[in-house]
């Protein structure tokens, strides 16, 4: 027996080569490229669709209109395509939330990454990301029939129009704060301990640990979170539909109704152009330009990552 | 039976580095003996620490001198890392952690109830065992405890003299806006020394600092160790025992125990001079984790 197993053991079959062939991995490595095909085909599926009707729309709108002047309304009659009042609008709003997301988003992570005890982070963090999953037509809701009357109220003197910049701008805010902090308590929770101890070794407190060992350790992620959190704002659409309004009037008041680009386009893209009109293609041409300003940003993101990234073993 | 003077450190070949000589001296049992410090930074009496319920550390007594270098000794999960941040309440940070029995710093009570751990830990600095430098300039690195301490002074003399108290001001002098991260192993142990120095700590604690380092690196340390013993009072945890008999002056030695119940506990077993413990050790199990035996 044993000297069969030997002879067997030491014979041909010894040889190192593959000894059946194995059809199993094949499949699975094909199966995981299609599924990372999927993403990318996707984003080139988009480009090519926003490409074409783009192209035909500066052909029947000069460049010049376009961005030189600053009249909207592709569904007026006479139509107008001066671009920025919904980019300027777009900002605006993005830039509300910001102001309100980055200091409370941050604080949250700050407060979970660094003075939860790990009951309270078990609880709150979840909650947190149960906040991210809230419809945003919620929010817009709440945003036109709470916010606003709420503000009309106290503030009086800032003369909110019924759909305004503001309300949706601290709605998207708000939308955005588990991204920022969920994602930034990620990247502070990955800074390692030592760092921490080193700090309170130096007679630190929490507070100054906190600020100025794990944030700025943490600092490429947290920039991340932050491109993360401005590119969905910008992109944002049921908020700023809902409680921003359509009016596309070129202004800088926050107060006003305004219209964004991503409101521009689920109104227009709601049966309000025909298709094929040059109304209809103004809807590519404003979603073109919205992809190329969250890709620049991403791409910004991502290079910002790279250069900040510390290695950590 | 061995003789345990055959393992003193001129012996182990780490000589052949350019060590200098270890400060060890060999004294028969005729001199007097100095167990207790004369002058003692620390009395340590009574302490027992816990994690939750469970006692990682029980019953320790012992004294740490001023400018003296004292090496704590014993195999892993002895609790000589816990008795030493006790020393700074570093413990402090860890959930659950709990200290009892007493510790004297000078004669005020570490952890009495008015005593603010911040305070405790600025003047009482750590070393650890991994190099942590800030992801910070080297400059940053050494400046962020005065910063955060509000010392007053000329921050760029600051830096150049905690860097040259560490012996690191010459490599670095002309890179000091680098990332610290880009120093070697060895050069970012001295940088988190060169960091301590800078609030102007009275005590240094070091937590296995040469661990993670070569020997060159190792050697380097511990001749600033006896270079900074002159200003500063050390206390390290060593798992190199020739280490310890090259640098500290009184060597205390821990290992685990089984109680009746079963349960491990840390134990302070002999504290003593280096010398002494490392030539005439008094207790069996010290003489037996020295000469290899056991650990």
């Amino acid at each position: 027996m044993s000297a069969q197993h030997l002879k067997t053991a030491s014979g041909a079959s010894r040889s190192l080569a593959r000894s059946r062939p194995r059809y199993g991995e094949f499949a699975v490595k094909a199966v995981l490229l299609l599924a990372a095909m999927v993403s990318i085909a996707t984003t080139v599926g988009i480009v090519a669709a926003l490409l074409e009707p783009t192209i035909e729309f500066f052909g029947e709108v000069s460049f010049g209109e376009f961005f030189g002047s600053t009249t909207w309304g592709p569904l007026f009659n006479p139509p107008a395509f001066g671009v920025w009042p919904v980019i300027v609008a777009t900002v605006e709003i993005t830039l509300i939330a910001i102001v309100v997301a980055v200091p409370l988003g941050l604080a949250a992570a700050i407060y979970l990454s660094e003075y939860a005890t790990p009951r309270i982070r078990k609880i709150f963090k979840p909650v947190l990301e149960v906040l991210a999953g809230v419809p945003t037509v919620v929010f817009g809701f709440f945003a036109l029939t709470f916010v606003t009357p709420v503000l009309q109220d106290v503030f009086p003197f800032l003369e909110l129009e019924a759909k305004n910049a503001l309300s949706a701008g601290l709605l998207v805010g708000v939308m955005i704060i588990p991204i920022v902090a969920s994602l930034s308590e990620d990247s502070m929770a990955a800074v390692p301990n030592g760092l921490r101890e080193g700090s309170y070794a130096l007679g630190a407190s929490k507070m100054l640990t906190s600020v100025r060992v794990v944030v700025p350790a943490a600092f490429s992620g947290i920039v991340a979170a932050i491109i993360l959190a401005i590119s969905r704002a910008a992109g944002e659409t049921m908020i700023v539909a809902i409680a921003g309004g359509f009016k596309s009037v070129f202004t800088l008041y926050p107060g006003d109704e305004m219209a964004t680009m991503a409101a521009f386009i689920a109104q227009a893209g709601s049966g309000d152009a025909s298709v094929g009109s040059t109304a209809y293609k103004t809807i590519f041409a404003v979603g073109s330009l919205l992809f190329i300003m969250t890709f620049a940003m991403n791409y910004v993101s991502a290079r910002m990552v790279q250069k900040y990234r510390e290695v950590y073993d | 039976m061995t003789d345990p003077r055959n393992l003193m450190p001129t012996t182990t070949g780490t000589a052949q580095i350019g060590l200098s000589v270890p400060n060890v001296t060999v004294r028969g049992p005729e001199v007097p003996r100095n167990i207790e410090a004369l002058d003692p930074v620390f009395t340590v009496s009574g302490l027992s620490v816990f994690y939750g319920d469970y006692e990682a550390v029980r019953g320790v007594d012992m004294t740490i001198g001023n400018r003296e270098i004292t090496a704590m000794i014993g195999p892993s999960g002895c609790g000589k890392s816990t008795v030493l941040r006790c020393f700074n309440r570093m413990n402090d940070l860890i959930p659950g952690a709990r200290a009892a029995g007493k510790i004297l710093y000078h004669d005020e009570d570490l952890y009495g109830d008015h005593v603010d751990p911040i305070e405790v830990r600025r003047r009482i600095g750590m070393v650890f065992q991994k190099p942590n430098p800030f992801p910070k300039s080297i400059y940053d690195n050494i400046a962020y405890g005065p910063r955060v301490n509000g010392l007053k002074g000329k921050m760029d003399d600051i830096v150049e003299e905690a860097l040259t108290k560490a012996a690191l001001w010459d490599e670095v002098k002309d890179k000091i806006k680098q990332n610290a991260l880009s120093l070697s192993g060895g050069q970012q142990q001295r940088l988190c020394i060169a960091r301590a120095i800078a609030v102007k700590p009275d005590v240094i604690l070091m937590d296995e600092p040469c661990s993670a380092l070569d020997p060159i690196a190792t050697t380097k340390i511990e001749d600033l160790m006896q270079e900074l013993s002159r200003d500063y009072t050390i206390v390290i945890v060593t798992h190199n025992m020739q280490q310890a008999a090259r640098v500290s002056d009184r060597t205390a030695f821990f290992t685990a125990e089984v109680d009746s119940a079963g349960v491990r506990h840390g134990r302070l077993v002999e504290f003593d001079e280096t010398s002494r413990i490392f030539t005439n050790p008094s207790d069996k199990r010290t003489e037996d984790y020295i000469t290899g035996r056991f650990g």
